[in-house]
């Protein structure tokens, strides 16, 4: 029987959350890996049981952990949780969590610094794993969005990790400042027709495209508008937040930047705003409804200083259109008092029919809508803060 | 035999008790009883200290015979109540806020 895996990313451990289609009555499964900031778990296109997960800690570093069962174990990829099996299995023990800068000639541009808060170059430290991004025909090949800012891919299951490097070294890269959550790394996007093709996007750098694999990459922000830099239209240095595309449309981007909802129907080449009718424009996620390509879906917050919603009303924004035109809706989610943020990676969609939307707030609410985001009921109320929220259909 | 305390999280993360013990062959100094405890327990490479730099991670802190040596060198050589097993080499992380 078909069924939905919600796979739930919070500062105190992983949850996995599970229905039947009907998307109505929900087990939770969890904590995972507690006491752990887990920024992302993200399972394979082609084999719904191989999940990642990036397992992170201030004090204790780095650690990427993977289940071939769906959740219910877990082990760093060539780290047997067995000790002494580990030692003798042959392994490259402890290398999984192993995320080292490319500076090698081969790369071509040894980078070592980039822009700090304060305008002065600043050496680049990897700190975490933001974002990690299956390939879409193989499950032993993963991508990793990192901090501060590049692009891993391991094509061993996790095992061994390595820099695409021509996208930290592109020339612009010198000039890549930090958000406010750091310098990270935190949505790849992979065209789905086009195996060449990555999207990636960088706090605060802005949107990069490759069209040969990873392997050069381009400054795609033309269009982009943004009154805090000293060049409100420069090449790089827009706080991208988020982009999204639909599977069968990637040529049309949709992008929610630190301020401005904004579109592309040229593969990022050019940008313009859509933000029409919207309460805030600024906000974190943005995803697109599974089966209408021109449907999209926001969370309005209130500005980069409050990050609460307007009002204190959570609501979500719908546009059928593509943009410009958006409807609240607010059916099922608090129209009061409600303070909470939704992160950039803590909205994601479902592929059944009528397709199912989900956020996760820092208050640990994981809302659920079956009816395209119509109505919305909480799944679990009480979690940690949520940062990242992917969803499975399993068949 | 050495004995090691390690904290919560990395206790979790190797699949063992609070102490563990393992084998350092001459002068027991911090960074023997490290190679040697990540040999057994591969899972917490990285975590204690750097992968490549092998520096000690910022909130990480050792102590030996109740004496904070998180500073000391990492190939001085401890007391010997560490290295005949009479009490833990600790590891601990740092304690920040309240």
């Amino acid at each position: 029987m078909a069924s939905i895996r919600v796979l739930v990313g919070t500062r105190k451990g992983a949850f996995i959350l599970t229905s039947d289609s009907k998307r109505k009555k929900w087990s939770v499964d969890g904590p995972h890996f507690a006491g752990w900031e887990i920024y992302h778990v993200k399972g394979s296109p082609v084999d719904p049981d191989r999940i990642y997960a990036s397992q992170t800690s201030s004090w204790f570093g780095q650690i990427i952990q993977r289940s071939d069962d769906g959740g219910k174990t877990w082990s760093q990829p060539g780290s047997d949780g067995n000790a002494e099996k580990a030692a003798a299995s042959g392994m490259p023990q402890g290398k999984s969590n192993m995320f080292v800068y490319d500076t090698s000639d081969k790369s071509g541009k040894p980078l070592t610094t980039h822009q700090w808060y304060d305008g002065t170059q600043h050496p680049w430290e990897f700190a975490r794993v933001w974002h990690l991004e299956p390939s879409l025909d193989d499950p032993d090949t993963c991508y990793a969005g990192v901090e501060d800012a590049a692009l891993f891919r391991t094509t061993d299951g996790g095992v061994t990790w390595h820099e695409l490097a021509g996208l930290r070294g592109h020339e612009t890269g010198p000039s890549w400042a930090p958000g406010a959550g750091g310098m990270c790394l935190h949505t790849i996007v992979l065209d789905p027709t086009n195996k060449s093709r990555i999207f990636c996007a960088i706090s605060a750098a802005g949107a990069f495209r490759s069209d040969d694999s990873g392997t050069t990459w381009k400054p795609i922000n033309v269009g982009l508008h943004s009154e805090y830099i000293p060049n409100p239209t420069a090449e790089v240095g827009h706080c991208v937040h988020r982009i999204a595309i639909h599977p069968t449309n990637p040529n049309t981007l949709f992008m929610q930047k630190h301020w401005d909802v904004m579109r592309s129907d040229d593969g990022g080449d050019s940008w313009r705003e859509v933000s029409g009718n919207l309460p805030s424009d600024f906000g974190f996620p943005i995803t697109v409804h599974a089966h209408d390509p021109e449907t999209i879906y926001v969370v309005p917050i209130l500005s980069d200083s409050l990050h609460y919603p307007p009002e204190g009303k959570l609501r979500v924004y719908r546009s059928r259109s593509g943009g410009e035109e958006w409807e609240a809706l607010t059916k099922g989610l608090p129209q009061e008092h409600c303070y909470v943020n939704v992160l950039r990676d803590a909205m994601a969609v479902d592929t059944a029919k009528p397709c199912g939307i989900y956020f996760g707030t820092t208050g640990g609410q994981v809302y659920a809508s079956n009816d395209e985001g119509d109505s919305w009921d909480a799944i679990v109320r009480d979690l940690p803060a949520v940062l990242s929220i992917e969803v499975q259909n399993i068949s | 035999m050495i004995r090691v305390v390690l904290p919560h999280h990395l206790q979790t993360l190797a699949r063992c008790d609070r102490e563990v013990t393992v084998i350092v062959d001459g002068v027991v100094t911090q960074r023997r009883i490290l190679d040697a405890l990540e040999a057994r327990y591969p899972m917490l490479r990285g975590t204690i200290r750097e992968h490549v730099t092998l520096q000690r991670r910022p909130r990480i802190r050792f102590f030996a015979n109740s004496e904070d040596v998180t500073h000391d060198s990492p190939d001085a050589e401890l007391p010997s109540s560490i290295a005949s097993g009479e009490l833990p080499f600790m590891i601990v992380g740092a304690v920040a806020g309240g």
